[in-house]
This record gives C-alpha cells, structure tokens and sequence, in this order.
C-alpha cells in the first residue's frame, strides 16, 4: 500500500494503542523486580517479591483451588456446549428452541453481578426447600462457572460446525457408521480445534471470575481472585506484582506457541 | 418427527433427546430458573435471619395460598435519588467509556487491517494477549500507576507541568481509564474482523475515479464496517454497565455506579429483596438494547 499520510495514521493510531495496552503491564513487571515496597524508590534489582508469594500460603492454595474449579468446570461445560452447539446447528426446527438459543446466548450478555446474585439467591432458596446444596463453596462455584462457560464453549463450538460439511456425517452413515461411531471418527477429529479453544476460554474465564464467585462461595472456600482482590482493595502489594509477571509470562508462552504451530500448520498446508 | 415414526426414526429421536436435554435442563436449571427467584424475591420484605427475606406466599391462612409481595422495592428504585443516580450514573459511565473505545479502537483496527499479514497476525495476538491476562491485575496496575506517588504524578512533576502530586486515584477519571483500558480488545477485535472483510478492489476503483483516501474510507469503509462497530460498542457498553470492580478499586467511595449498589446491597447491607430489583431493573436496560440490536444486525438464517 502507498505510504504518506494514511500510512503515519495507522502508525500513530498502532504506537498510541499498543503503548496504552501494554505500558500498565510493562510498569507490574518492573516493578516486580524492585527490592523496595515503595513504588516511589527503586530498591535495585531482587527477586524478593517472587519469594514471598511463593511463601503465601493463602495465596498458594488459593491458586490451587482456582485451577481444580477452572479444569473441572472447563470440561462439564465444552460437554454440555459441545451438545448444546449440535442440537443448535443439526436438529433443524425442534419446539422450544428459541428459548434454548435464547438461554444459551443470554449469559454472554448479562453483567456479571446479575448472575452472580441470581444463583446465589437459588442455591439459598433451594438448600431452604430440599437442602441441597449444603452449604456455598467449591462446588457452587464450579456449578457457576460451567453456567457461564456453556454459553461460550456453545458459541465457539457453534462457529466451527456450521462450517463443517453435514455430507461427511452423510456419507459415513451411507458406509454403515452407526451415528455414534460417525461422531466419534469424523466430526470429533473435525472439531477438536474448537474443542480445545471453548476448554481454553471457559478454563481461563473461570480462573479469572472474581464477581460471580464472589457472590457463591462460602466459608472456606476463597479462590485466586477474591485472595487477590482483598489484598489489592487495601493497598499496593508487591506479591501482587510478581504473580502479575508470572501470569503475563505463562500466556505470552502459551498464545505465541500456539501461535506459532498455527503458522506453520497452514504453511504445510499450503506447500502440500 | 411424526407419531408414525420407523423404529430408525424413533432411535433417531431418543438420540437428539439425550444430546439436547443436558444443556437444556442445566440452563433451565441454572440460568432460567434463578432469574425467577430473583424476581421472587424482588417481591418481598427483607428479614434480619437465614434467609434474609420473607415468603411471598403465605400457605398458613388455610384454604388458598395468599400472594402477600408487594412492589415497594421498584417504588423506592424508581424514586430514591440514591438509586436512579447510580442507574443514570452506570449509563452515562458506560456510554462515555464506549466511545473513548471506539475512538481509541477505530483506528487501531483500521491499522492492523492495513499492515502485512505476517505482521497482521502479531498485531492481533498482541491485542489479545492483554484480554488472556487477569481482569483484576490490569486494573490492580491503574491503582499502582494513578497513586498520589505512582508513576503518572512522577512523569507530571518531572516533566513540571504541576509542581505538587494531583489526586487521580479514585476519581472519575481512574474510573474512565479503567473501564477503557479493560475493554479496549473487545472493540478492536470485532471491528478489525468487518475492516479485514472489506473487498480491496472497491477503495482501488475509488482511486481510479479520483477519490482521495479520506473520501474513499467515508463512503466506502465506514459504512461497511458499521456491523463490526455495534458488536464492539456492545460488548464494550453491557459489561461496563454492571461493572463492579472498576469503580471499587478506581473510583471515589461515594462513585456510585449501579453494579456497585447491587453488591452493597447484597453484601454490607444483606437486604436482598432490594438486590434482587436492582438486578431485575439493571437486566430490563441491558436486555432491551440487545435484543432491538440483535435483531437490527443479525442475517436470517440457521432455521430460527
């Protein structure tokens, strides 16, 4: 494309955007690595703060619990969308199924303390009636967070099988798959990118959930976001700089690895 | 799906059942159901106990069940200055932060459609990376950076434009940083995605006839990339309106915004009968927009 003025544009609008996006994250790194508790002193160079939040205990088990809640809800909710997503794309007309689109799509849209209030507000109102659940924590959580990770794995999943072909199922029932076996070795293989990007993200939105957890869990049961959250709401604290660094360096490994085997997927692709 | 279904069809049936009701009773269950005990519960009076509010119905009179809620909560939303200011303050907060997004967002997008794909693809990870990372710790670095000794009052008073710290921290505008800063990729994105749709050879016929570049995007890129450009708005808008954490880390303590009235009311004050119409009114004005939106941009198709 021709240089000149659309060119200093775009550049200026990049510089500006990238700069806003990434200076606050670029200012947590730094200061993860400065010795003094106060952002206004650079205390030299030191590892200290990493240290400590290995040495939080609170915070170490709370990562544990965030991560079992992420991985178990992430699977029962790609389950219950990848179904949700073939019911939406291969079953035609059924009765009721603007309402299941409806409900399906709804919590994408919905602020988070809606929900979060909503389903705290059923499980109080069940446990009085059936006394089930017993009590809010892991698993009010997890039951939470699969709520919402349905909606996006449905979303993410959908998007990949209306551009599959329905002929491929077709013609392996014409060879004599039973519908479950034609399933499991032509559209599963077909769908696994999808499989494995919906698990990612409702993975990481469970992980990263502080207001809907917030509202459902119990005594007992604190995961990642709300430790961090109570500590942050009081001030500035270094062991939250350091985690910050930790988590930027995890994703910028995983989405440029990933990345990069897309790339050269498609060039194999492309030179075959 | 007739009643004089093969054996075939009749298995056929069983199995689009069994693959459809698991989501569907969970989002019944789950999703549906918990809406109606929200407004339930929007009907009754709050109690000091477990649980903190009375029944709507009341079985013990004998005879018929007697419906005793009452809509006093909407009365006292839609009249208490306290509440309509948190309302009107959450839309007017939303709508602001929507439009900084999209006028700091437009033309990144614009940016990253114009550059080669190799570098094309780097630009979007590098947009995305951000949205991976922890919400709470992007905002965590606003309160880090806007404090009285942070890093922007450093920048200020070295570069003597005011020679004494200015408050930012828990003002509105820490509140507007935070909201943009926070969704800024979720306007990108979907606008990028229309822009990079946008067939080359109509802004090459553009030149050919004589258009400059400034006319060519008004008549022939800004109205093609108006679809990705209300996804944006939306997604930036809907989750801004019910925000609570920006405004509880950024904003002043009497910032009223009306997710932040929802979780007081839940929490400090546990009168849940008043949360619950909070929630009820806040999903009206989320829900509305949305769905008139919806049906203005979504093509036909897919059967529904």
């Amino acid at each position: 494309m021709n240089a000149g003025r659309p060119g200093m544009l775009a550049l200026g609008a990049l510089i500006f955007g990238y700069a806003f996006l990434y200076g606050p994250i670029a200012v947590l790194i730094a200061y993860s690595f400065n010795d003094s508790r106060l952002v206004t002193v650079w205390g030299g160079l030191s590892l200290r703060w990493y240290g400590e939040l290995f040495g939080n205990e609170r915070m170490i088990d709370a990562a544990w619990l965030s991560l079992r809640i992420a991985a178990a809800s992430a699977t029962v909710a790609v389950a219950l969308g990848t179904a949700a997503a073939f019911a939406l794309v291969r079953f035609g007309r059924f009765r009721g199924r603007s309402l299941f689109s409806a409900m399906l799509l709804a919590p994408l849209v919905i602020p988070e303390v809606i929900t979060g209030l909503s389903l705290l507000l059923l499980f109080v109102w069940l446990e009085s009636l059936i006394g089930w659940p017993p009590g809010r924590g892991a698993t009010t959580i997890a039951i939470a967070h699969i709520t919402i990770g349905v909606s996006y794995a449905a979303v993410v999943v959908r998007a990949r099988l209306l551009r599959l072909d329905p002929d491929l199922d077709a013609a392996a029932a014409d060879l004599g798959a039973r519908p479950f076996a034609a399933f499991r070795q032509v559209t599963l293989p077909l769908l696994a990118p999808a499989l494995a990007a919906g698990w990612l993200l409702a993975f990481t939105l469970s992980l990263d959930d502080l207001v809907v957890a917030s509202f459902v869990t119990g005594p007992g049961a604190s995961t990642l976001p709300i430790v961090v959250f109570s500590s942050v709401r009081l001030g500035v604290t270094p062991e939250v700089n350091a985690l910050a660094t930790l988590l930027v360096a995890f994703v910028a490994v995983a989405v440029g690895s990933s990345a990069w085997m897309m790339h050269r997927r498609e060039r194999r692709r492309l030179r075959d | 799906m007739t009643a004089s279904a093969g054996p075939g069809e009749g298995s056929a049936r069983l199995r689009r059942v069994a693959v459809l009701a698991p989501p569907f009773l969970w989002l019944v269950f789950f999703f549906g159901l918990p809406i109606l005990v929200v407004f339930g519960i929007s009907l009754a009076d709050p109690v000091t106990g477990i649980p903190p509010y009375m029944a709507i119905v009341d079985w013990t009179s004998g005879g018929l069940p007697r419906f005793i809620g009452d809509f006093e909560k909407y009365a006292t939303l839609f009249t208490d200055p306290y509440y309509l200011d948190g309302l009107f303050g959450a839309v007017r907060i939303a709508a602001t932060s929507t439009a900084i997004c999209l006028a700091i967002g437009y033309p990144m997008a614009w940016a990253i459609a114009r550059a080669r794909p190799g570098v094309r693809l780097a630009l979007l990870l590098l947009v995305m990376v951000p949205f991976w990372t922890s919400f709470l710790i992007r905002i965590y670095a606003w309160m880090t950076i806007l404090n009285s000794n942070g890093l922007a009052n450093q920048l200020l008073l070295a570069s003597g434009l005011i020679d004494r710290p200015v408050v930012l921290l828990y003002t509105d505008f820490a509140v507007y940083v935070g909201i943009v800063y926070a969704y800024l990729p979720f306007m990108v994105l979907p606008v990028y995605a229309v822009l990079d749709r946008i067939d080359r050879s109509l802004l090459e016929a553009a030149a050919d006839l004589g258009a400059r570049p400034a006319r060519a995007f008004v008549s022939i890129t800004l109205p093609l990339s108006l679809s990705g450009v209300v996804a944006g708005c939306l997604l930036v808008f809907v989750p801004a309106l019910g925000e609570y954490v920006v405004p509880e880390l950024l904003g002043g303590s009497d910032f009223l915004m009306i997710g932040r009235l929802l979780w007081t009311e839940s929490f400090q004050n546990r009168d849940w009968p008043m949360a619950a119409a909070i929630a009820i009114a806040l999903l009206l004005v989320v829900v509305v927009p949305v769905m008139l939106i919806q049906r203005l941009v979504e093509p036909k198709g897919e059967g529904a």
